[in-house]
């Protein structure tokens, strides 16, 4: 499924991000992160909220440029933003004041693509998406999941090598989850691009990923796993979840993850109560 | 309450309000009238008066040169307001060099200006529009200034990671954002195009409502105070009415404007 011979879509190496909180006062949320996704491999990283999964992929796309280490693509040193990839961010990043089919459309408007071709385009990534029928609907028209559908075409009309997905179905509720999980899985297979998938859900990690990489919580978080995932493809969901491997690799991981969820938890809280 | 209902109560309102009126001011009350016809005047007269105005048409020529002025201030403030909110905003250099007097005019009572707009510009409508302008330029401003400032980081990055150049993030992302604030204060910047334009022609014109009004006072007329009076409200609630019809079209795309009115 990887191909080894094609140089690492992304390749961080020890990778460190530093923020700078309340004047001089440093906080190091990534320590010497190292981490390759390979051409066409689906790569999931999980680990405790606020460890820094949304950092490590801000570093990927060329938002956040890391104090230390280096960030390649295709071999090539990353300077300024990413270019071959498509971010679906965790939060709401809609345009609010287009429609579903100008936010899908935008991606190829911005390029000088006809108006007609792109609409049309448009059209056809809403229909793959199961949003046919809502094109003229604004962002605060739609559900949550429906929004996060709308960001995925938007991402993928613009056939991206690399896909950014920042824990793309956070909000949503286990159906459509399960339901949004089959559709990424088709729409990937149809063509493989390298995925880079946060989510702080290790069944969800396991079911969709080829490899699952497990973060420590922070401060100065590191990458404390990396664990293949070789059920067989295609997947669905639902039916993966009953396969005796399947448990086994969640029992594993979920002994090295729970460790530090508490661990977050227990700073979560300490940080409130500062 | 239903919609019937409601209009019931408030007709009625306006019944008792009026019926008070009239009788205060004609009946005496153990052998006194308590409001002086001189000083209140009384529905009858205030009604009559309207419709002598609207049955000879003088009032025509006064409402449009009010509406004229109104609009040329409401759309020369807006477009320079516009303008300048989203160069300040762009260029944050400029707007901390220009920032104390921006606030050191906009601190200023827009009133005082009127006796020097009517000497710069004459008695005409553009001492008026003028006046319009100072008070509309300011609230577009800092709307649109607002506007460009609290454009959501992950739109923007959203626009960066889809290939936009920064002219086109000004044109899909700052622009609409700005332009949004800007609709949204379309009332408030309707309603002062209209008092500046009101304002000026008190202060010193040969037309429009203010001018009537001012007329009116000045020959003790009350009940011609109180028709112009009327008259004006009447006129800025079609304006807002307007402006409501605009902003429904305008701002589509935002929760907040469905569910209104
Ligand atoms: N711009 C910033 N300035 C300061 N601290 C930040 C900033 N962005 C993120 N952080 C901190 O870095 C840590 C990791 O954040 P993030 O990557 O968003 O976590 P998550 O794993 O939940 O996506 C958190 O503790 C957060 O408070
Ligand atoms: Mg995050």
């Amino acid at each position: 499924m990887t191909d080894t011979a094609q140089p690492a879509a992304v390749a961080l190496d020890d990778a460190t991000v530093a923020f700078r909180v309340a004047g001089d006062r440093v906080y190091t949320a990534v320590e010497r992160a190292s981490l390759s996704v390979a051409h066409g491999e689906f790569v999931a990283i999980v680990g405790p909220t606020g460890c820094g999964k949304s950092t490590l992929l801000n570093v990927a796309a060329g938002l956040l440029k890391p104090a230390a280490g280096s960030v390649k693509i295709f071999d090539q040193p990353l300077t300024g933003l990413n270019r071959d990839a498509g971010y679906l961010f965790q939060a709401d990043a809609l345009f609010p004041w287009k429609t579903a089919i100008d936010n899908v459309a935008i991606g190829l408007d911005i390029k000088g693509a006809p108006r007609e071709l792109a609409l049309q385009r448009a059209q056809g990534w809403l229909t793959s998406v199961g949003l046919g029928a809502f094109a003229n609907r604004y962002p605060h028209m739609l559900s949550g999941g429906q929004r996060k559908r709308v960001g995925l075409a938007q991402v993928l009309i613009r056939d991206p090598k690399i896909l950014l997905m920042d824990e793309p179905f956070g909000p949503l509720d286990a159906q459509t989850r399960q339901i949004m999980g089959n559709l990424l899985l088709d729409l990937w297979n149809a063509d493989r691009k390298a995925v880079l998938f946060v989510t702080h859900d290790l069944e969800e990690a396991i079911a969709l990923a080829d490899r699952v990489v497990i973060m420590s919580a922070g401060p100065s978080a590191r990458i404390i796993g990396d664990w293949q995932v070789t059920l067989p493809r295609p997947r669905d969901i639902s039916e993966v979840r009953m396969e005796k491997q399947f448990h086994e690799l969640h029992r594993e991981i979920w002994r090295v993850l729970k460790d530090e969820v508490m661990k977050g938890y227990a700073q979560s809280t300490q940080a409130e109560a500062v | 309450m239903t919609r019937l209902t409601l209009l019931f109560w408030q007709s009625m309102v306006a019944v008792v309000a009026l019926a008070l009126w009239q009788f205060l001011t004609t009946v005496p009350v153990f052998g006194k009238i308590l409001l002086p016809p001189f000083f209140f005047s009384n529905p009858v007269d205030v009604a009559s008066q309207i419709i002598k105005w609207f049955t000879t048409g003088v009032i025509w020529k006064h409402l449009m040169i009010t509406l004229l002025e109104s609009v040329l201030a409401f759309v020369i403030g807006s477009v320079g307001g516009v303008l300048v909110g989203f160069w300040f905003a762009r260029q944050p250099r400029v707007a901390a060099v220009f920032d104390p007097y921006v606030k050191m005019i906009n601190a200023l009572p827009r009133v005082v200006l009127a006796p020097i707009f009517a000497l710069w510009l004459g008695l005409g409508i553009w001492s008026k529009v003028a006046l319009g302008v100072t008070l509309v330029f300011f609230i577009v401003f800092f709307n649109v200034y607002q506007g460009v400032k609290e454009v959501s980081r992950t739109v923007l990055d959203n626009g960066r990671m889809l290939g936009m150049s920064e002219r086109q993030l000004t044109r899909h992302v700052y622009w609409p954002s700005a332009l949004s604030w800007m609709f949204s204060s379309l009332h408030t910047s309707v309603g002062f195009a209209v008092v500046g334009a009101v304002v000026g022609e008190y202060l010193g014109s040969a037309a429009g409502l203010g001018y009537l009004i001012q007329q009116a006072e000045g020959v003790f007329d009350v009940g011609a105070v109180f028709a112009g009076m009327f008259v004006l409200s009447a006129f800025v609630i079609l304006i807002d009415f307007g402006v409501t019809l605009v902003e429904r079209r305008l701002l589509v795309w935002r929760p907040t404007a469905e569910g209104r009115g």
